[in-house]
């Protein structure tokens, strides 16, 4: 997918919509909005504030809803990307954001935006071995 | 919680999946294409990136010179964590996990909004490895 001025200007307006729900979700609950640290302290009984995280990605499933009925916007799976990698990889994306206590919105919008230098040095091993990988993954599997 | 403040954490997350949705980064594509620096790159999730940091760190700037969010809600701590260990070797797992999918968490539960069904396969996955994650870390996680 190539990408265009108009996917760049979209993109930049979608961002802006992703930090003001950041930062609104942070000033209502007084919590880092982070949506792997959201989600994941449901998964625990001791957890005390669980409404508002359960508010919070009810909202954003009904947001993307809402985008997906009136735009219908171009989705695609690249190339033998089959359900076990799938698997692979949500299992991988909840091991990691536990274990280094966040993801793209916790630390690379959240953090990086309150200036942690944490958040950094997460955000730039993240994106370099994801982009690592997609290349090792073009490599075995001969795309593009 | 109060009613209002529940209907602004509902917008906030809505903000949040409209966002994504508009911006494409619900779209492997897109955020595959952002990974493949040595191939056809694709430059849209950095666009993304600006906008969400811009708007939040100005809104950050705000909220800390007021020194409360809403109706006195204190502010939750931002500052950095060590760099150490853990830090580095999640954040390559996730990498790794992310390149492969195209997918991390935000886009992922959002997708389940967009019925795509390699988020129904990618988000119980996800889940569990969370929930084992914390089940063998224990409390910090």
């Amino acid at each position: 997918m190539t990408f265009s001025l108009e996917s760049l200007l979209t993109g930049f307006i979608g961002g802006c919509l992703i930090g003001l729900g950041s930062l609104l979700g942070l000033a209502v609950s007084g919590k880092v909005p982070g949506i792997s640290g959201v989600f994941a302290r449901l998964l625990k009984r001791a957890t005390p504030d669980k409404p508002w995280r359960i508010l919070f990605l009810a909202g954003l499933i009904a947001g993307a809803f809402l985008v997906f009925c009136l735009g219908n916007p171009t989705h695609s799976v690249p190339g033998g990307r089959t359900w076990p990698v799938y698997v692979a990889g949500g299992l991988l994306v909840g091991f990691g954001t536990r274990i280094g206590g966040g993801c793209t919105s916790g630390h690379g919008v959240c953090g990086i935006g309150a200036g942690a230098r944490d958040s950094l040095v997460a955000t730039l091993v993240f994106m370099t071995v994801g982009a690592a990988t997609v290349a090792a993954w073009n490599v075995i599997f001969s795309a593009s | 919680m109060t009613i209002l403040r529940s209907c602004l954490i509902l917008l906030s997350g809505a903000l949040f999946g409209t966002g994504l949705a508009l911006s494409g980064m619900t779209n492997p594509e897109r955020v595959l294409g952002f990974l493949d620096i040595l191939g056809n790159w694709d430059p849209t999730l950095a666009a993304v990136m600006a906008g969400a940091l811009l708007v939040f760190s100005v809104g950050l700037v705000f909220l800390r010179r007021r020194g409360s969010g809403w109706a006195d809600v204190p502010l939750p701590d931002l500052s950095s964590g060590p760099v150490n260990r853990s830090l580095v070797s999640g954040s390559i797992l996730f990498g790794a996990g992310w390149g492969l999918s195209g997918y991390c968490p935000g886009p992922a539960i959002a997708n389940l909004g967009g019925l795509h069904p390699e988020a129904f396969v990618f988000v119980p996955a996800m889940i569990l490895g969370a929930w084992l994650t914390q089940r063998v870390a224990g409390a910090d996680t």
